[in-house]
């Protein structure tokens, strides 16, 4: 021991002595050296206690060496860039890194939470759903806000990332889940085929346990194979080698995401923009699993106490930091594995006061060498119990005792600060299992391996179940192969490296070392430390009936903190099993779940943010808009025109000014998000007269014609004007917010129900810029322009459509109206739209042109009593309510909604119909969606007669209006109807729903 | 059954809690039942308790493939609110709602009711215009709720983003202040348990297969233990409504596709109500265990896996960073999926069928957490006395027939 107590002077082969680097945990600066990760550091600083539990707040050490943790919780970095529960062991420390501990008031040391602890009992499993219920309303007010302060861990950060992040999406031929032995021996057997392989892991570095996990490869340390390999693929065209990169989830067809840590490890990489995660969506050809195994703990009394952890966390921590978990430890194992922590301990001048295994006389090479080694080994042992002093912040020794399954008969005590535990290992079958692949007890190894699974996946090495290094790099080739063969790619030639290791004694399954006293009562043995599962509780599930794994995980919590239950689930199903006679496979496991580690939600909302979240669909006159004063209002994905407000001009203002420039003038509307779809081929007659209720088949060329569609149920989904400008060519509009949706419905039909109709569909939204110029001077704006379209009230009737050029751009030209006035609207490609747009606004300063907005153009139609779907139709009104029945065809054999429109309810009288209201005060404007009442005056519950779809106040007609679908509507004509509005009761009489020039003689000029 | 209490609870814990009893028993099924309901998730489990306590059939038994609440029942994100647009929808879910206040008291089960409020954001013009006509139609309904400006929005939560120049940026939201969320397990556990102590046979890992009828009657089902003789069935299956139907010979207006819903890792309480975004399809609260409860929008391809499509999510959570910017360093523990079963209009069906004895209960989708009290409720009603209870009246299943759909798609693009 050198320097700190607890840094070894000739270990810790990641680490760099000669640099220095210093951080902050919980205020105080610790100093550890580059290569270290906060557990690490923290550990060689002589501090154990890393956090707190999350139900009883006991005080909590390092347990392992990497995504297995589920103690050393810690927040990292400041306010916006704070980010809560990091593993300590995954953290990487650099110059300035900010670490606090979690989950404790006032400090780590000093928690008052862990009175918690001593009330254990009380909080027994499922506790609070026998209790918290009296009086009924302090759930809420008293019990619930405790308990939310109580539990959580970390804290959120303060406000705005700062920080990017990123997606990728590749193809690959193979995806490597791991670079241990068995995932480089993959790789290496994949990319001699030339095939692209893509290989990640989630640490820093290749090679997996190869140097910690004993044996031999080519008759050297397996982790000098590993760094060659790994050179190898890095240098390897074909190969990508991904570190610091998690495999997170496998999803249907070989969808794959992998979360990559980018910029944690130093900031100097984040500060220059590059971004902070990464998130690969991969596509693979095949897909090989190498991504080890996680060793599990054994359950005894108090073995959550700082200090006890993995045997292989003491090991890797010492080989890779030179950090000493303690001075003086005890080994508890029942497996041959932990005897490699006893032996590299020892050679490193780490204590090993005792190896104590469970089994009663194993013989094996690692035991004999331990025995060489001059270890004391107590067979047929475990250990009853912790002895600790400090608040269970340090460990002074342990009880241990003969194992027989029953009561603690003689303890002995033995001295030790720590304590290294192994009960074998658990293969990663996480990702196997994500896509449904299935799995198989294995009664050797006392746990699951993959047994089938649909997607044909492949798996090599611990994560196989096969352990030993032999085994795992001939798994890894042959993964390699078979991945090549499946892809019918040309396998390479390589020079197979060869292992060897020694032969392991059989491990013995023990779950649970019983402690002093009776079975469960007093000290408690922790299976989920995290979440702060005893097995007291999970025996106690059993008892009352929560015998379901799925009962028994869902009413303990077990397997359900942020670890997932890397190291507590296989252990808590022995737990169960001993408790109640049944076997692990009898018992059935719960469903492994992506992500495998946790994944940012900045990752997964990658650069879609900001002004990326959804980007605003702009049209070609958009800069124009934002320079005239525009007020946008998002519709759908664009952001449109409401009104444009002149200087000392409010939203109101402005749009009665444009309505009446519109009525006694001449109006233009930026109508360019209407949808257009180009519809095409002999069928397109046929394909419409389906989709719309009204008949196209028939319509002339150069026709306009406006149509109704409904969807299957009868119910109205959209309108608009279809154009027809060649015998196998028609224009459709949309609604904008609709213009997505009815290329996707329009789609859907031709595809899936009749593929036999020769129809093209075109959405070319976007290719257009449209405009509206409507008003009494419409004609003579248009007339002032040079081009070779006659605009006469007898050349271009309405209805009709024409094409042509106009101020020297060609156009389609639809005599169309919205607002009732003589309108014309004018289609030219996008890349014109600004000059012609220019050029109309030029022509018409002599006719006292002014533009308008979205809310002029929705007041302006509802004068004229049209209809917009959305608002005056919700999905449950027909053509027939709106007063639109003239245009449900007859005569046509079919089209959508036709049989639903057949049925009872839709046909029948007295459906809420589409009426004009106006109210009896003409200054008062009814609020949107209110509803009329039977009985105004009486108390709710009240009986409703429909509601307001539209309303406004009319400047042409210089009073309010409102629209409304009220039950038998038509027939109340005339009536009065009530509403009931802050409080006051306000008339308005039902009306026929067009408020302005009935007769429709203005557009016909 | 022992009661729960506090002071049950302090006994049993000075004797290690070696007392407890079973809070359901496991029994083996009997060859006849005055009625068996098919599906122990919480409408069926409901449903059970109801025709025992209300009806005083305890004669009945409630028959699961796996694990009594292991259907959508367990995998909901538990937001209970009644704001609903159309008159029986409002009717039901109130009942509900109003069920779920006292719930843990009436079954002597803690399952955590908490009306913390709920606000569904506007975030266009037409997004508020629509929620206010959803206001008034709740407000005449007797319903406590309002329509609250972007400054009380931002009160109430203050973690939301409030930057009037976000790409939908907040014009108000429509709250119901005892609206809120549930402890799903807890309501599946508290009405089996509740069921159990009164004599209802809770049958686990044991599939229906078949259901016999003789001419237009119900005379039985078939189960992987063996036949059981009744004649009434009540199939309450959600996503896999339609597939137990056909056994019965009846086709169902259903699809069924996966809904996914995902969690945070657990941190300190940083949003205290459900805040629903329509309009960018996601919504959040944040359970008592400290995790962010996240959802949004279903697959759109028809489904029995329960494994959904990571598009959906991505979709989600990318609407949620932007709503709840600081979320972006937070992250994602676990997801899951559930096969919801979804009608034309988005509303239940609660409802006999044209074979005598045979009734069914489906169709709740995205939202029928809420509904469990008021469904079981009025479904044993039905069951019960052979005729629709009023509140079910709405939702038969021959409206499909007649067109006289209850159209929930139109108030909220999420339906939860
Ligand atoms: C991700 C997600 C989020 C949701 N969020 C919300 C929300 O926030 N709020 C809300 O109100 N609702 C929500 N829901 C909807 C809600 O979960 C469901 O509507 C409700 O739980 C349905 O309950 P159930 O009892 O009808 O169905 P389930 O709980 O699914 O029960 C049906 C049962 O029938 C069993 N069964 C099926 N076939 C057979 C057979 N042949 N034999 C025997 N048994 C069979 C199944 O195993 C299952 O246990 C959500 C759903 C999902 C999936």
């Amino acid at each position: 021991m050198s320097g700190k107590p607890y840094r070894l002077s000739d270990a810790g082969r990641l680490i760099d002595r000669s640099k220095r680097v210093s951080f902050t945990f919980d205020g105080k600066t610790v100093s550890g050296f580059a290569g270290d990760t906060v557990a690490s550091a923290v550990m060689a600083s002589g501090q154990r206690v890393m956090g707190r539990s999350f139900k009883y707040h006991r005080p909590r050490g390092v347990v392992g060496l990497g995504s297995e943790e589920m103690n050393a919780l810690i927040g990292v970095g400041k306010a916006e860039r704070h980010e809560p529960n990091l593993l300590a062991t995954k953290v990487e420390i650099f110059d300035g890194l900010s670490a606090v501990s979690q989950n404790r008031w006032p400090s780590l040391n000093h928690d008052i939470g862990a009175i918690n602890n001593v009330l254990g009992r009380f909080f027994s499993a499922g506790f609070y759903y026998k209790t918290f219920m009296w009086p009924q309303a302090f759930w809420k007010h008293v019990y619930e806000p405790f308990i939310r302060q109580a539990a959580g861990l970390g804290k959120a950060p303060t406000g705005r990332d700062p920080d990017v992040y990123e997606q990728v999406h590749v193809h690959c031929d193979v995806l490597i889940a791991g670079a241990g032995a068995a995932g480089l021996a993959a790789a290496e057997a994949a990319a001699a085929s030339g095939l692209r392989v893509i290989i990640a892991d989630e640490n820093p570095r290749l090679g997996g346990l190869c140097d910690i996990g004993g044996g031999l490869i080519d008759g050297a340390s397996p982790l000098e194979w590993a760094k060659t390999r790994a050179a190898a693929l890095a240098a390897a065209d074909n190969v990508q080698v991904l570190t610091r990169t998690t495999v997170a989830g496998h999803f249907e067809d070989n969808y794959v995401l992998m979360f990559e840590r980018v910029g944690d490890h130093d900031p100097s990489i984040t500060a220059a923009g590059t971004p902070r995660h990464r998130l690969w969506k991969v596509r693979a050809g095949q897909i090989i699993i190498a991504a080890g195994a996680i060793e599990r703990p054994i359950a005894f009394a108090n073995n959550d106490r700082p200090g006890v952890m993995l045997a292989s966390a003491a090991r890797g921590l010492a080989a890779r930091y030179g950090t000493a978990a303690g001075v003086n430890g005890v080994v508890f194992t029942n497996n041959d594995d932990a005897y490699r922590t006893a032996l590299m301990l020892k050679s490193m001048g780490v204590g090993v006061a005792r190896i104590i295994d469970s089994r009663t006389n194993p013989e094996s090479a690692l035991i004999d060498q331990a025995k060489a080694a001059g270890l004391d080994i107590s067979f047929g042992s475990s250990i009853a119990g912790v002895m600790t002093s400090k608040g269970g912040k340090q460990i002074d020794g342990i009880k241990m005792s003969p194992y027989n399954r029953g009561r603690v008969t003689n303890e002995t005590k033995v001295d030790c600060d720590f304590v290294a535990v192994s009960g074998g290992w658990n293969p990663a079958v996480h990702l196997w299992c994500h896509n449904g692949g299935k799995i198989k007890f294995d009664h050797e190894l006392q746990t699951y391996r993959p047994d089938r699974s649909p997607d044909g996946l492949l798996i090599a090495g611990a994560a196989n179940g096969t352990f030993d290094v032999p085994g795992a790099l001939a798994e890894g080739y042959a993964a390699g192969e078979q991945a090549v063969a499946l892809l019918k790619g040309k396998a390479g030639k390589i020079a197979k490296a060869s292992a060897t290791q020694e032969a392991q004694a059989k491990l013995e399954p023990i779950w649970f070392a019983p402690a002093t006293g009776a079975y469960n009562e007093g000290d408690k043995h922790f299976i989920d430390q995290q979440n702060d599962v005893v097995a007291s509780g999970l025996e106690l599930a059993q008892r009352e009936g929560y015998e379901s794994v799925e009962h028994t995980k869902r009413y303990t919590t077990l397997g359900m903190a942020t670890d997932q239950g890397k190291t507590s689930n296989i252990l808590g199903l022995g737990v169960v099993a001993e408790a109640t006679g049944k076997t692990i496979p009898e018992i059935g496991t719960t469903t492994f779940r992506p992500p495998y580690t946790t994944v940012s939600f900045g990752s997964i909302a990658g650069a879609h943010v900001r002004d990326r979240f959804l980007p605003v669909r702009r049209t070609a006159i958009h800069d124009w808009h934002v320079a005239n004063g525009a007020d946008f209002e998002p519709v759908g994905q664009w952001r449109r025109p409401y009104c444009y407000p002149k200087a000392g001009e409010d939203r109101h203002k402005a749009v009665t000014r444009e309505i009446l420039a519109v009525r006694n003038k001449v109006g233009l509307l930026d109508a360019s998000t209407l949808g257009k779809i180009e519809i095409k081929g002999p069928d397109a007659g046929e394909f419409l007269d389906r989709m719309y209720t009204n008949t196209f088949s028939t319509l002339k060329e150069g026709r306009c014609r406006y149509g109704l569609m409904a969807n299957e149920m009868g119910f109205l989904m959209d309108d608009g004007v279809t154009v027809r400008v060649g015998p196998e060519h028609f224009i459709m509009h949309t609604t904008s917010g609709g213009a997505d949706r009815i290329a996707g419905w329009l789609e859907e039909w031709l595809q899936t129900e009749w593929p036999d109709l020769k129809v093209f569909v075109t959405p070319v939204t976007e290719q257009w810029a449209q405009f509206a110029v409507a008003g009494p001077n419409a004609r003579k704006v248009l007339e002032k322009l040079s081009g070779d379209i006659d605009f006469s009230a007898e050349a271009f009737p309405f209805m009709t459509m024409k094409t042509g050029t106009l101020a020297g751009m060609s156009v389609r030209a639809y005599r169309i109206s919205f607002s009732g006035e003589l309108s014309y609207e004018i289609g030219v490609p996008a890349n014109q739209g600004r000059a012609l747009w220019d050029a109309i606004l030029e022509a018409g300063a002599a006719f006292g042109i002014e533009v308008y907005g979205t809310e002029a153009l929705h007041v302006l139609r509802a004068e004229k009593g049209f209809i917009i779907i959305g608002d005056e139709t919700d999905n449950t009104v027909t053509a027939i309510d709106v007063g639109l029945e003239g245009l449900v065809s007859k005569k046509k054999r079919d089209f959508i909604g036709k049989r639903s429109m057949e049925q009872s309810f839709l046909k029948m009288d007295g459906r809420k119909q589409l009426v004009g209201l106006l109210t009896e005060d003409p200054n008062y404007v009814l609020p949107d969606g209110a509803h009329a009442l039977e009985d105004a005056t009486g108390k709710p519950p009240q009986k409703t007669l429909g509601h307001v779809t539209s309303t406004y106040m009319s400047p042409s007609i210089g009073r309010s209006i409102a629209m409304a679908l009220i039950f038998n509507g038509r027939a109340r004509m005339g009536e009065t109807l009530s509403f009931s509005l802050d409080g006051k009761v306000v008339k308005a009489k039902v009306v026929e729903p067009v408020f302005y020039d009935k007769e429709g003689a203005r557009q016909n000029v | 059954m022992n009661r729960y209490s506090v002071f049950s609870v302090a006994r049993n814990a000075m004797n290690y809690n070696k007392d407890w009893e079973r809070a359901w028993r496991s029994p083996n099924p009997k060859a006849e039942y005055d009625a068996v309901i098919i599906g122990a998730g919480g409408h069926g489990l409901a449903t059970a308790y109801y025709l025992a306590k209300e009806h005083k059939m305890t004669n009945i038994a409630v028959i699961e493939k796996g694990w009594l609440g292991g259907g959508n029942t367990g995998r909901n994100t538990t937001i209970i609110r009644s704001n609903y647009l159309q008159e029986p929808s409002i009717a039901i879910y109130e009942l509900s709602r109003s069920l779920y206040e006292g719930l843990s008291q009436e079954l002597n089960y803690n399952m955590m009711f908490s009306p913390r409020g709920l606000m569904m954001l506007c975030q266009t013009e037409h997004e508020l215009r629509a929620l206010k006509r959803t206001w008034h139609a709740n407000r005449h309904a007797g319903l406590d709720c309002r329509m609250i400006s972007p400054k009380e929005v931002k009160e109430i939560c203050p973690i939301i983003n409030d930057d009037p120049n976000a790409r939908y940026p907040i014009l108000g939201a429509y709250y119901q202040p005892r609206g809120g969320t549930g402890r799903h397990d807890a309501v599946a556990w508290g009405y089996a348990r509740g069921a159990d102590a009164m004599g209802v046979d809770i049958i686990q890992n044991c599939a229906v297969t078949g259901i016999r009828r003789e001419g237009g009657k119900v005379v039985g089902v078939e189960t992987e233990r063996g036949y059981i003789k009744t004649k009434r069935v009540g199939v309450v299956a959600a996503g896999h409504t339609s597939v137990v139907m056909q056994m019965a010979g009846v086709n169902m207006p259903i699809e069924s596709v996966c809904l996914q819903a995902l969690v945070s890792e657990p941190i300190k309480p940083v949003i205290d109500c459900v805040v629903m975004a329509n309009t960018v399809h996601g919504y959040m609260s944040q359970s008592d265990k400290g995790e962010l409860v996240i959802g949004g929008g279903a697959d759109s391809y028809n489904n029995y896996s329960q494994r959904g499509s990571f598009p959906a999510l991505e979709h989600t959570v990318t609407a949620l960073v932007e709503t709840f910017p600081i979320i972006s360093r937070l992250r994602m523990l676990r997801l899951w999926g559930g096969i919801v079963d979804m009608t034309g209009d988005r509303s239940p069906i609660l409802s006999g069928t044209d074979v005598e004895g045979l009734y069914v209960n489906c169709g709740w989708g995205t939202g029928g957490f809420k509904a469990i009290p008021g469904s079981g409720f009025v479904f044993a009603d039905t069951i019960a006395n052979g005729r629709p209870h009023p509140i079910a009246e709405p939702f038969s299943l021959n409206r499909f027939a007649e067109g006289r759909l209850i159209d929930e798609s139109v108030a909220a693009a999420v339906a939860h």
